[in-house]
């Protein structure tokens, strides 16, 4: 085992981080856009149950909005742990989708308790090595294994889904079949390397142990160097992969839902939106349609506020 | 023709449709129209038609005409790139660009909106009005002359022909977001057909003459799409006054221009001309109730309608200023939308955005207004003058859009029999669009209403006679489909028409407002007169 999955595996995380902030910066930077609200939206608090909003209300602007953040909290948590939109709208998909991602929430916990254990174990070392550390080796190989297993799974089942159903034909790309067969690849060989060479993750956490503490020296030769490198170098090149496809739904799903299918706050008259709008009226409309006028010289303000004579000419009923 | 179209079928040269939709594709309706070869049919695109205007699939609601020259067709490529660059530029589509960008990148095209579509599903799935088949054509298009790389998201060729029949496909969709609903990522195919129009009506200055020429731009131009001036829609006002006065015996003068008035309200104009009893409805409710309400004259703020929202975002923010201008000249305590409910969304959501400072008048729905009312005990109401079954349509503006559910089941509550009411299936927030969203109400060219009645209307007729299935179906028997909007009742009219549903089945329809005022005691009986119009 060389250097070489290390510094993959640093680049790897430092494209996913900058990749992923980079999305979110692009997101968040855009202009606050106009309200495109989809109901049933959560935090409606009692409402939420027939699809309903504080619209419902007579003089609703008179009245406390009442919303609750644990129902919104409580719509995250079931949408992205059991991926409930598909599983009541797309049955056969959730299938293999459910087992997909939740085996990935499962690799992402696996690794999280191996680097707390390597924590752990440096700062309370008597803790890990007493019956609570065996309970904490056994979680993490029980959801690193099963996370492995069920992300194989899932990606295979996706990858046949993509390639036998004809609904899904015509829509599905070669970088469709790439991504699903990456994963299908990275994670098994992670899988092979476990049941070849690593039963209780010993190497993988040595592994994950130098890399937080930039101990970049070999955690094991031949064979399982080979495939523990391979592994790593694989799981790596897909982490920072991620982020620049589609795939980056994750960060995507949270503007989507938040920004914009629950985004239903009231613009109130002196409230914290109105200078956003204002700077948005401002902006030069540069469309070229003959009604628009504007020659890209005029905000949104003057346009909308012209006189029917500057854009209309002869116009007949 | 196809009968199971590509994307890539789409840009292909040549002069032939893509696809269409085939009758015999199609399930039968429940009874009694459940003889698929006993309805009316679609009759063919004249020949005259398909010389003209570019064809998608053998109907046409845009008309396009077919470029002559090689600038003209250079100019509909050439004008839809610089378009689309627009639309992912803030400064000029500020109004949705987050939005569609999320929509853009994210999009894991598993199809799991298709079969929430009324259109796809209807059309015995037919893949041209799938959902993501006009926004996977744009989504390619975007990653490759926007992104400027396809980045592994799949080609796809960009022809005159397949700007046009993009543009045109634009219109294969009611916008009811029913399939955003569905997503588990939360991509908006209903919004990505709607960027599209916007390329079309800001860019290239396409779009169907309905919504345009005689829509928002008479709107703006004369006071109404229906080409109604004040002058007229105070005449025609004075005529429902009267008729309203004499048909149920209480006193009904409408206000005009009242300043200070506690309620500007504010009808589809179409209302005024096409059914007159719902602002009539209206008039006497508001009298009923006691309250300070007024119309307005000015130009626009007669006719609630603005049709920007189904396809140009500046249009749209034309008629918003002229609406809100008129209440605030007024200094109304607040504005109350009629039944249409474009224009509530137009008004009480859309515009939250837009609105700021004295312009930020507040604004609601005619529903909880009034549902308020009835709650207060303002009324009186007899509902045994209601004792015929009952369905509500739910339309997407208002539930789905708007979260408005429960006012207008209250209201029902109050004024038909329990036994006597029996919701959709599915219904409220899940409802499906009566099949005339987005415009398609008053786009009537060619035989895109027949279209239109087998396509996007199919589902709403489906659960209609659904609805009143184990009631006899003859005219003895009459049965109300209350469709509290103004482009649904058109929609449902023209559908029921087609079908000949009250002949047949006794089916007619109306608004809310007329349910009221037909169980208002103190209004004589009978306001609801069951004669077909």
């Amino acid at each position: 085992m060389s250097l070489v999955p290390y510094l993959l595996a640093y680049a790897g995380i430092a494209v996913f981080v900058i990749a992923v902030v980079a999305r979110i910066r692009m997101y968040s930077s855009m202009p606050m856009h106009l309200r495109w609200e989809l109901y049933p939206v959560p935090h409606e608090k009692s409402r939420a149950a027939h699809g309903g909003s504080y619209l419902e209300e007579v003089e609703w602007w008179t009245k406390p909005r009442e919303v609750s953040k644990l129902a919104e909290a409580k719509a995250m948590a079931t949408e992205i742990g059991f991926l409930e939109a598909l599983h009541k709208h797309n049955r056969p998909l959730w299938w293999s989708s459910f087992p997909f991602h939740f085996g990935l929430y499962l690799s992402i916990a696996a690794t999280v308790l191996m680097i707390a254990g390597g924590v752990l174990s440096r700062v309370a070392g008597g803790l890990m090595a007493s019956s609570l550390g065996s309970v904490w080796r056994a979680g993490m190989v029980f959801t690193g294994v099963l996370g492995s297993a069920l992300v194989i799974i899932g990606a295979v089942g996706l990858l046949k889904k993509r390639l036998s159903d004809p609904d899904l034909a015509d829509f599905t790309t070669p970088a469709d079949i790439f991504n699903l067969a990456f994963f299908v690849v990275a994670f098994g060989c992670a899988f092979a390397t476990f049941v070849l060479f690593d039963r209780d993750f010993a190497l993988a956490s040595r592994f994950v142990g130098n890399l937080v503490t930039f101990n970049l020296q070999p955690v094991a030769g031949g064979g399982a160097g080979v495939m523990l490198g391979l592994s790593v170098s694989l799981l790596a090149g897909l982490v920072g992969y991620i982020p620049l496809t589609h795939m980056s739904h994750f960060v995507g799903k949270y503007f989507a839902y938040h920004s914009v299918r629950w985004g239903d706050e009231p613009n109130l008259k002196g409230g914290p939106h109105e200078p956003a709008i204002v700077a948005n009226l401002m902006q030069k409309v540069t469309w070229a349609g003959s009604h628009i006028q504007s020659e890209g010289q005029k905000n949104w303000v003057e346009i909308a506020t012209m006189d029917y004579k500057q854009y209309g000419g002869g116009e007949k009923k | 023709m196809k009968t199971s179209p590509s994307i890539h079928d789409l840009p292909r040269p040549g002069d032939v449709s893509v696809s269409h939709l085939d009758l015999q594709d199609q399930e039968p309706l429940p009874p009694p129209f459940d003889k698929i070869d006993q309805e009316p049919g679609i009759k063919p695109l004249s020949q005259a038609a398909r010389e003209k205007y570019v064809n998608l699939d053998d109907t046409i609601a845009v008309n396009i005409p077919k470029p002559k020259t090689q600038e003209e067709k250079d100019r509909l490529v050439q004008g839809f790139i610089s378009g689309m660059r627009k639309l992912f530029n803030a400064g000029d589509n500020w109004t949705f660009l987050q939005p569609l960008v999320l929509s853009m990148e994210h999009c894991a095209r598993c199809q799991t909106c298709s079969d929430s579509c009324h259109i796809y599903t209807e059309s015995g799935k037919n893949p041209l009005y799938r959902p993501t088949y006009r926004s996977e054509i744009f989504r390619r298009l975007y990653f490759k002359h926007v992104k400027g790389s396809s980045g592994g998201r799949g080609d796809i060729e960009l022809t005159w022909e397949g700007v046009v029949k993009l543009i045109e496909l634009s219109y294969r969709c009611n916008l009811c977001r029913r399939c955003a609903q569905t997503c588990p990522i939360g991509v908006d195919n209903g919004l990505i057909a709607r960027e599209i129009r916007k390329v079309a009506s800001q860019e290239l200055g396409i779009r169907p003459r309905e919504l345009h020429e005689d829509g928002s731009m008479l709107q703006q131009k004369v006071g109404s799409s229906t080409g109604m001036s004040s002058i007229v829609v105070k005449d025609n006002m004075d005529f429902i006054d009267e008729d309203m006065t004499e048909k149920t015996g209480m006193t009904l003068k409408t206000p005009w221009d009242v300043e200070g008035a506690d309620v500007l309200l504010m009808h589809n104009a179409g209302e005024i001309l096409a059914w007159p009893e719902n602002p009539g409805a209206f008039g006497l409710l508001m009298e009923a109730a006691g309250i300070s309400w007024t119309l307005s004259s000015e130009l626009a703020a007669y006719d609630s309608i603005n049709y920007g929202l189904f396809y140009d975002d500046v249009q749209y923010a034309r008629t918003l200023i002229k609406h809100i201008s008129a209440a605030k000249k007024l200094k109304v305590k607040k504005i109350v939308m009629g039944e249409c409910g474009h224009a509530h969304k137009g008004m009480c959501v859309i515009s939250d955005r837009i609105l700021q400072g004295d312009l930020n008048v507040p604004r609601e729905s005619w529903l909880p207004f009034m549902a308020d009312l009835v709650k207060q005990g303002r009324f009186k109401f007899d509902k045994s003058r209601n004792d015929f079954p009952v369905t509500l349509h739910d339309p997407c503006n208002i539930t789905r859009l708007m979260g408005i559910v429960q006012p207008q089941r209250d209201i029902m509550r109050a004024v038909v029999p329990e036994h006597r009411f029996r919701e959709m299936t599915p219904h409220g927030v899940n409802n499906y669009c009566c099949g005339g969203g987005s415009g398609f109400a008053i786009i009537g060219g060619h035989n895109f209403p027949e279209w239109r009645f087998h396509a996007t209307g199919r589902k709403k007729m489906r659960q209609i006679l659904n609805a009143f299935q184990g009631e006899p179906m003859d005219k003895e028997h009459p049965k109300y489909v209350c469709a509290p909007c103004s482009n649904c009742k058109g929609q449902i009219r023209d559908m029921l028409k087609y079908y000949d549903a009250w002949e047949k089945a006794g089916i007619n329809y109306g608004g809310l407002v007329e349910l009221m005022v037909n169980a208002l005691v103190g209004a004589k009986p009978g306001f609801i007169d069951w004669e077909w119009h």
